[in-house]
């Protein structure tokens, strides 16, 4: 048992390059002679699919395929020459180079290209199947099966696939063209929709169905274009939460206007910035600068709340109107000290590599990874948020002092220290902001300034004191602002959601979720 | 909070002094064109940069005066009065482009040179009737005035008050600002007008231009004080800044206080367009910047600075902090925003009242 399978191993073993070389062998006869055989030596070849035939076609492409008087063929490789067939160095002396017409170069176009369809190389392949989608001819299609049946890398599967498809449309049978419009129609390719109407006008037999197809194309496409508009929506939606979630705390729930929330989220910015640079030296530590910035970020601007809360916006409690004024002053401080600091231009931030790229989700939706992290990120600090405020001791004295003040403190809660840390909790919210937004913004001392209104309106659209209302505000008016994109252009875009959510206020003065009850007339 | 509102049968020691004050602070401010006429040489000469820089000042003046009507008399604080003055000063410089005529760089008879360079064929509609100067007078107060009444009417139908207010205002001056930064709306764009020549047939370039425009602007700034005092010690001002206070209970009082406060803002923003337009030939320009809420809260600096609810103190908020502005910002460029911002916060901490309540406080 044992011996015959080691003996059908082996003649296998000698069977394979046998038989390759035989083709590949056969391949060889009359390349070289004359320009008609040397192009039906070249069909040959490329239809044979062996590794040699590449480097030998290459070569002959190039102009250094020699052949010697008995017909020995070599492959010039640099100085000296190596025989094609064995693969051994040989002595070129002697040898022509074999010349080309345009009938040769015609088919080694072709058979360069199919023989690329199996080549190991994964960017060479790509390159094939591209190729071979744009000369479709009805040869390729045997051949474009075979590569179909070999590739395991989808990118390259899919353009085998349309190029199989758009190949079958050139066949002289009728099935295999329906067979190619039905694969065609299949896909969600601008490319195919092109391909398909201008097939139509050859073959006004099949009118009908291409029509089909070009209509399920369509529909495709504009699914996947709304697919995308809601991923753009959806991302500059978390943009707006994380830049609003902060300003939800402290003028959602505590009341207090602070114009410098825009600073803190830019003092965020920069934060990741000086971790960047603090762990330059320290290669172990780099991927992990930006993980790393969040807690710093978190701790200094928060420092900086409570340094302002204690400090100056304590004194102004029940004037709003000056509390706006004078956190707008010190944004204004604090953002010329940035400039001053770190200068007026842009700080690059580099993204670890994990969050670069482009996702490719099904359906050709392409996400890039860095929108979706931040996507990921506004809705884990959306949550953490809500944990503090719902299930922690800080969160519960928050929603005393909140909700009545002199009761909370007869309780024996200390107000001030209440007030410090919820404020704190909010400017770190916003530093925490800033992280995230480093990745997709300029980190200039006017990082902030683009934000605060647009934060303003999120957490007034959304309904005051409502961590939900933020959350639908936020993605509610990022979905709107991209759907209007298209028509009306981004700035205006804009410029209208800024004029709905003016009338929307109108309407409903308490925002989407409004507080109801004695809460809301405090 | 409330400002005690002595009748005017009685004027106290201070405001004597302060209407004194005024009164000889606006006759400094006419002889300065007259004293920029003497020689260089001069001891008494005033240079031109001196001249043309408290003609702007003077401007800034109206905006504070309009803002004050607006903020200390009737609690409405906007943070988007540079819209209002911005947009008066849009109407100005469309009349201005129209005067330009033929002798723009492509020489287009009819349409300004952006124009031209954007490719348009005719005017827009919207710029017809701007090469009359009492039509663009009259937009001067109508486009500033139309938008704050909608806004305002809007708003305090809903009873939008305080804080909410601001903000909305700040993005009703941040979306005119995205608006008027885009070419397509046909006025200039990025770059707003410039370049202008003549008004009302005088070359802008001229020094008696420039003194004719000192004087405009200053007859603007007394008349619009005058109206802003007769208005604020009438009933209706008393009403209105009961309204400040209380609005409430002045509603319940059986005032409608929306139309009273509507009346206000609205004044005020035709003031703010008034000031924007007599600004814009002084200076030689206006584009989309002038939206930006940035200005606008600037302006709230000069009234809290001055003291809000005193027609006195806006005027006076005005020209200290753009005097100080104009002296720190070549001086010491870089500390200016740490004076200003720290101004923010020095007077809403320890200045409520602002530099006439420090007065005030010296002359008890």
């Amino acid at each position: 048992m044992k011996h015959s399978v080691l003996i059908f191993l082996m003649v296998l073993a000698l069977a394979l390059p046998a038989r390759a070389q035989d083709a590949f062998t056969a391949g060889l006869t009359g390349l070289g002679t004359s320009f008609n055989q040397t192009a039906e030596a070249v069909d040959r070849l490329g239809a044979s699919g062996d590794p040699r035939a590449l480097p030998l076609l290459r070569a002959l492409a190039d102009g250094r395929l020699l052949r010697q008087a008995d017909g020995a063929l070599l492959i010039r490789d640099g100085a000296g020459a190596i025989d094609a067939m064995s693969g051994a160095r040989a002595e070129a002396g002697g040898a022509e180079p074999v010349r080309l017409n345009n009938r040769v170069r015609v088919a080694l176009r072709g058979a360069l290209g199919r023989l690329q369809l199996l080549s190991p190389d994964q960017a060479e392949r790509q390159a094939a199947a591209e190729a071979v989608f744009r000369s479709r001819s009805a040869e390729n299609v045997p051949l474009l099966e075979a590569a179909l049946a070999r590739e395991t890398v989808p990118a390259i599967r899919a353009r085998m696939a349309l190029a199989l498809a758009a190949s079958r449309l050139m066949a002289s049978d009728a099935a295999d063209k329906l067979l190619g419009v039905t694969a065609l129609g299949a896909t969600a390719s601008p490319e195919a929709r092109a391909v398909l109407l201008e097939f139509r006008s050859a073959n006004p037999d099949i009118a009908p169905q291409i029509d089909e197809a070009v209509v399920a194309i369509d529909q495709r496409l504009a699914l996947r274009r709304a697919a995308e508009t809601l991923f753009q929506g959806l991302s500059l939606g978390s943009v707006l939460l994380l830049a609003a979630l902060g300003l939800a705390v402290t003028f959602g729930v505590m009341g207090v206007i602070n114009m410098a929330h825009g600073e803190f989220v830019m003092l965020g910015a920069y934060t990741t910035f000086v971790v960047q640079e603090a762990l330059r030296d320290i290669p172990a530590l780099q991927p992990w600068s930006l993980p790393l910035a969040v807690p710093a970020a978190f701790l200094i601007t928060a420092a900086c709340g409570a340094a302002m809360e204690r400090g100056l916006i304590r004194h102004l409690y029940g004037r709003p109107l000056e509390t706006l004024l004078m956190t707008f002053g010190v944004g204004m401080m604090i953002q010329q000290a940035v400039r001053l600091a770190f200068g007026a231009q842009n700080r690059e931030i580099i993204s670890p590599s994990w969050m670069q790229g482009t996702l490719m989700l099904p359906g050709d939706i392409a996400v890039t990874q860095n929108r979706l992290w931040i996507l990921a990120f506004s809705l884990v600090v959306l949550a953490l948020t809500v944990a503090a405020i719902r299930f922690t001791r800080f969160g519960l004295e928050m929603r005393a002092v909140t909700q009545k003040r002199a009761i909370a403190a007869s309780m024996g809660i200390r107000t001030g220290r209440v007030d410090a840390l919820t404020f704190a909790f909010g400017s770190g919210i916003a530093g925490i902001a800033g992280v995230a937004l480093s990745q997709i913004d300029n980190v200039s001392p006017n990082l902030g300034t683009g934000y605060i209104i647009d934060s303003f309106l999120v957490v007034v659209f959304g309904g005051v004191g409502s961590l939900a209302g933020t959350l639908v505000g936020a993605f509610g008016l990022g979905i709107i602002n991209k759907v209007l994109e298209p028509w009306a252009g981004a700035v205006l875009a804009k410029v209208f959601v800024l004029v709905a959510v003016m009338l929307f206020i109108q309407r409903k003065p308490r925002g989407l979720f409004a507080q109801k009850g004695r809460a809301a007339e405090a | 909070m409330s400002l005690a509102v002595s009748t005017p049968s009685s004027p106290t020691r201070l405001r004597l002094g302060l209407r004194a004050g005024l009164v000889i602070f606006v006759l400094l401010l006419g002889i300065m064109p007259l004293l920029n006429l003497l020689p260089v040489s001069h001891p008494l000469h005033v240079s031109d940069f001196l001249v043309s820089i408290t003609g702007k000042w003077i401007c800034y003046a109206i905006l504070a005066l309009s803002l004050d009507l607006a903020w200390g008399y009737a609690g409405i604080l906007s943070l988007g009065h540079g819209a209002f003055f911005a947009l008066g000063g849009y109407a100005m410089g469309m009349h201005l482009m129209r005067l330009i005529g033929p002798r723009g760089v492509y020489g287009h008879p009819v349409l300004p040179d952006f124009m031209v360079f954007l490719g348009y064929q005719e005017l827009p509609w919207y710029w017809l009737g701007f090469d009359s100067f009492p039509f663009a007078m009259l937009m001067v107060l109508l486009v500033p005035g139309l938008l704050a009444l909608v806004v305002g009417f809007l708003s305090f139908r809903s009873r939008i008050t305080g804080v909410y207010l601001s903000i909305l205002t700040q993005a009703m001056t941040f979306a005119l600002m995205l608006a008027f930064f885009r070419n397509d709306m046909g006025l200039g764009g990025n770059n707003g007008f410039t370049d202008f020549k003549e008004l009302l047939g005088f070359s802008l370039n001229t020094s008696g231009a420039r003194a004719g425009l000192f004087y405009a602007s200053l007859i603007a700034l007394v008349l619009s004080f005058l109206i802003c005092q007769r208005l604020t010690r009438s009933k209706y001002g008393r009403v209105l800044t009961a309204i400040r206070d209380a609005e409430s209970r002045v509603r319940f009082l059986g005032y409608d206080t929306t139309s009273h406060k509507l009346f206000a803002f609205v004044l005020s923003a035709m003031l703010a367009g008034v000031a924007g337009a007599l600004y814009v030939p002084q200076v030689g320009i206006i584009n989309p910047g002038e939206f930006s809420p940035a200005n606008s809260i600037e302006a709230v600096i000069w009234v809290a600075v001055g003291g809000r609810g005193t027609l006195v103190g806006a005027v006076l908020g005005a020209f200290t902090v753009n005097g100080l502005k104009t002296w720190l910002t070549s001086a010491a460029p870089d500390l200016w925003l740490f004076v200003l911002g720290g101004l923010f916060v020095a007077v809403t901490l320890f200045l409520p009242k602002g530099l006439i309540g420090l007065m005030k406080g010296r002359g008890r």
